[in-house]
């Protein structure tokens, strides 16, 4: 009934468990490559998280979407393996490979058996180090990509995510959809790929997280194998971006019977002191949760919408303050009044001593539970890495939260939600709405 | 903020009946009032997952009342007598807790995942509801506008979504299944206060429901809760049949097009009816889920990937399925995108070649042995989610099936051959009991 909430991937804003009795431990291979690890050898399996910073970020600007189409062909065929004998050893061991980009990272997430991890590790390793890019699969993996932007260029919410990226950001990488365009998949050649593979995946810009049937001695000789032949720089990550959007609304017309909304502004840094308190405020006005301030207005309370939820997302160099809500063209008016209503409360009054003990309970008492497997577990550790996190903080972080005061949040609550600032593109036919039509 | 797509092809990611394989041992009980009882236990973490499922779905629904059972679940967080609106939502956050819940056609769900030490607390309020709900015209109002807006945001807003509502319905001739869950928009407008009730003290308790509780518990100490919150429940003396209005034979192909401005691509799909995983008798089943991997599953050494994209390069993906986790007859779907400057037409002649084709040649025994070893492997890597397997348990029994079938998967999975494959596909592969689709960007002549 209630719809998840998908955020940024690489974006994992905090990990690990105070009082889960998690044992972090922080592995150095031989060639000194570094990873984080938790040993569990209940299941005879490992599940590795590689993230590399950059993303689609650092891809050349008339080559937007390459990343993207690079990732799609790491399974297609390396080493001496064409694309078939390369799926057929993969299918043989049962090993799992995920590859995926973001804004800034391009993500690896690796599942094999203890039984043949020796062999996995190098179909893998060949993978991420020799990709072939044939012919073939080139051709074949460009044209469901062509498939998957023309399809996103039809869905309201997809036009929605890029029209804010593309107003929020301007010409910065940031405001560029992964997936690229048709122009410049069409346009893409095996020698772009090439270069774009060389750039994104190297040392300097890998996080490891390992979770599962693996000891550390192990786990550094299984980096050295996996890594070590990886470039020792890549692309320059991009500089920060600059923020002119301002308040308002931007309508895209687009028949449909529901209007979808994306709205937000420029928030804190990840690295900023507040952020904690940011990502307190965050729960208690949008939260995933079913009693955040806009979910009870905006559905509970009046049945406008199914669901309407707000997020941080925290780049390395910048922050915002996101939020999405759907609701049918006759009622957005009224659907984005609520929003912006909320958006003035929470800034001029802040959250009540009640709403910051209930957030302090769900934020402590949900942090040990998100340790639960070895995939979730490896995923977490990357991301603490991603994110610049000291490996004690899982000791420390509810501590944090709990020593939080009214007085403190309020004041950020002041800092962060900007209500001039509030821009909402509206992706419909929306009755009732005056905005600057695209 | 992206789906990821179709690109990233994952071999093992494996969706639908085959993950039901991934069995943990699972402990049995029932209570003196008829429920249900099943723990799951791992305590690798400190969560657990609470769950109650009740053997009512979609396709119980009384005629002209479609969309009641989804309606009632959402009812079930408007508050009770005893928890006022927004009480349990406020309880459940303030033990770090997530809930949720879903409806199917042949079952409807609530959990609750939270720090072990907190069962009991999530048991008390999920008990609570049982025969405790507050639905008044008033709330009932909201939500249903709320429940439009989830028709608007999952069907009305998406032409594929219409066009798979529109599929099932010529799909299934007279079974309810050809219903969609979420309910006909101008049924769902009409369902009111008195639906709400009748359909939920009809089908909510205690002999109508199963308990699962899945992570860091022990099943003595659950059996004991479990006694103490649900034992006290009165057992309802309604009959709960689980017949539905059944298909009578199906003697004509149907066919459908559609055409909409706000699709991108054309592309093909064909379901048949397909016969479901049943209790003690799972063969079929396991025969038509290993052929959906054969056909259409693994990346490019699927049958449809080497013939359809490789070789013949008229699609640029493609994919078969098996849905046979319902109580009846299931569908077996295969789906194919041209390539630039196919015709649909074009396509599906040569996907009918492809099987005629593969019936005639059968299923090569090295490429078999892949697919087993990555069903086995799944088996492995479905152990690490223990919330997983409990749904799988869940779903599995609310269906019917029991701790046995759900245990016995994996080997039944194993012992398919060859021929049972060709076998079972033969069968399913009748174009009488078929419906096949064409989706389309705009008016075409084709």
């Amino acid at each position: 009934m209630n719809k998840l909430l998908t955020m940024i991937a690489a974006l994992a804003f905090s990990a690990a468990s105070a009082n889960a009795a998690i044992d972090i431990q922080e592995v150095e291979s031989p060639m000194g490559i570094k990873a984080w690890l938790v040993e569990d050898h209940t299941i005879p399996f490992i599940a590795i998280e590689i993230l590399f910073r950059g993303g689609t970020s650092i891809e050349p600007a008339d080559k937007q979407g390459g990343t993207y189409l690079m990732t799609g062909l790491l399974e297609e065929g390396a080493g001496d393996f064409d694309a078939a004998e390369f799926q057929r050893r993969l299918e043989t061991l049962a090993a799992s490979f995920g590859f995926d980009s973001s804004k800034e990272a391009l993500s690896v997430s690796a599942k094999f058996l203890t039984e043949n991890r020796d062999e996995s590790v190098e179909l893998l390793r060949i993978a991420l180090q020799e990709p072939r890019f044939d012919d073939e699969p080139l051709e074949r993996v460009r044209a469901q990509v062509l498939a998957i932007i023309a399809d996103q260029s039809k869905d309201p919410d997809d036009i929605a995510g890029d029209q804010f990226s593309e107003l929020f950001f301007g010409d910065h990488p940031y405001g560029k959809s992964r997936e690229g365009t048709e122009e410049s998949i069409s346009a893409m050649t095996r020698d772009d790929l090439v270069r774009i593979h060389e750039r994104a995946l190297s040392a300097e810009h890998a996080v490891v997280g390992a979770a599962g049937d693996i000891t550390p001695e192990e786990l550094g000789a299984l980096l050295d194998n996996l890594l070590g032949g990886l470039p020792a720089s890549g692309a320059p990550l991009p500089d920060a971006p600059e923020i002119t959007l301002d308040g308002g609304v931007t309508v895209v017309d687009f028949p449909t019977p529901q209007s979808v909304a994306r709205f937000g502004h420029e928030g804190l840094l990840r690295d900023d002191p507040d952020f904690l308190a940011a990502y307190l405020l965050n729960e208690t006005f949008g939260g995933s949760g079913m009693t955040s301030r806009i979910f009870t207005a905006v559905r509970k309370e009046r049945g406008l919408t199914y669901g309407a939820y707000a997020y941080l997302a925290a780049f390395r160099d910048l922050g915002m303050v996101i939020g999405s809500v759907a609701s049918a063209n006759e009622t957005m008016a009224e659907a984005i009044e609520v929003v912006r209503e909320e958006w003035r409360k929470i800034a001029t009054e802040g959250i009540t001593q009640e709403e910051l003990d209930a957030a302090k309970k769900y934020l402590t008492g949900a942090y040990p539970l998100r340790f639960d497997g070895n995939g979730s577990i490896a995923r977490i550790l990357a991301g603490m890495q991603f994110d610049y996190f000291p490996i004690d903080y899982v000791n420390n972080r509810n501590d944090m939260v709990m020593a939080l005061t009214l007085e403190k949040v309020n004041q950020v609550a002041r800092r962060m939600y900007l209500p001039d600032k509030l821009h909402f593109v509206i992706v419909g036919q929306p009755s009732g709405i005056e905005g600057a039509a695209e | 903020m992206h789906n990821i797509g179709r690109v990233v092809v994952t071999a093992l990611l494996l969706a639908g009946p085959q993950k039901l394989s991934a069995a943990a041992p699972a402990v049995e009980f029932w209570l003196e009032n008829g429920m249900q009882v099943v723990v799951v236990e791992d305590h690798r973490s400190p969560a657990v997952t609470h769950m109650v499922l009740y053997r009512v779905g979609a396709a119980d629904e009384p005629p002209g009342k479609s969309g009641i059972a989804h309606f009632v679940e959402h009812m079930m967080f408007r508050g009770t007598e005893t928890y006022g609106p927004g009480e349990i939502d406020r309880i459940i956050e303030s033990v770090g807790g997530v809930q949720n819940a879903f409806t199917t056609p042949d079952h409807t769900g609530y959990y609750q995942r939270v720090a072990a030490e907190h069962l009991e607390t999530v048991m008390e309020l999920e008990s609570d509801r049982m025969d405790g709900l507050l639905v008044t015209a008033e709330n009932v109002a909201t939500e249903r506008n709320v429940v439009l807006e989830e028709r608007n945001e999952r069907t009305d807003s998406n032409p594929d979504s219409q066009f798979a509502e529109q599929r099932r319905a010529a799909l299934y001739l007279n079974h309810p299944y050809g219903i969609p869950t979420i309910g006909w928009r101008h049924e769902i407008e009409a369902l009111g206060l008195d639906d709400i009730l009748e359909f939920y003290r009809r089908y909510y308790a205690p002999n109508n429901a199963i308990l699962v509780v899945a992570g860091d518990a022990e099943p003595e100490e659950v059996l004991r809760l479990a006694k103490k919150h649900y034992g006290t429940h009165e057992a309802s003396a309604e009959e709960f049949s689980r017949t539905r209005r059944q298909e009578p034979p199906h003697r004509s192909a149907r066919r459908m097009s559609m055409s909409d401005p706000r699709v991108a691509q054309p592309y093909f799909v064909r379901s048949y009816l397909a016969q479901e995983r049943d209790p003690g008798d799972q063969e079929t089943a396991a025969a038509l889920t290993i052929l959906a991997e054969v056909l259409g599953a693994g990346g490019i050494n699927s049958i449809f990937s080497q013939e359809l994209e490789l070789q013949t390069e008229k699609a640029i993906y493609t994919s078969a399925s098996y849905g046979g986790g319902s109580i009846d007859d299931g569908s077996f779907v295969l789906f194919a995108l041209p390539k630039d400057g196919v015709s649909l037409e074009e396509l599906e002649t040569e996907m009918d070649r492809v099987i005629a084709e593969f019936l005639e040649n059968g299923v090569d025994e090295e490429h078999l042995a892949r697919i087993k070893a990555q069903l086995r492997a799944a088996w492995i890597y479905g152990l690490d989610d223990v919330q997983g397997l409990g749904f799988e348990y869940g779903k599995a029994l609310a269906n019917g099936l029991s701790i046995k079938d759900v245990e016995e998967w994996p080997e039944v999975l194993a012992a398919v051959t060859a021929d049972d494959i060709i076998e079972a596909a033969t069968a399913v592969f009748n174009l009488d009991h078929s419906v096949t689709g064409w989706m389309m960007p705009e008016e075409s002549d084709s």
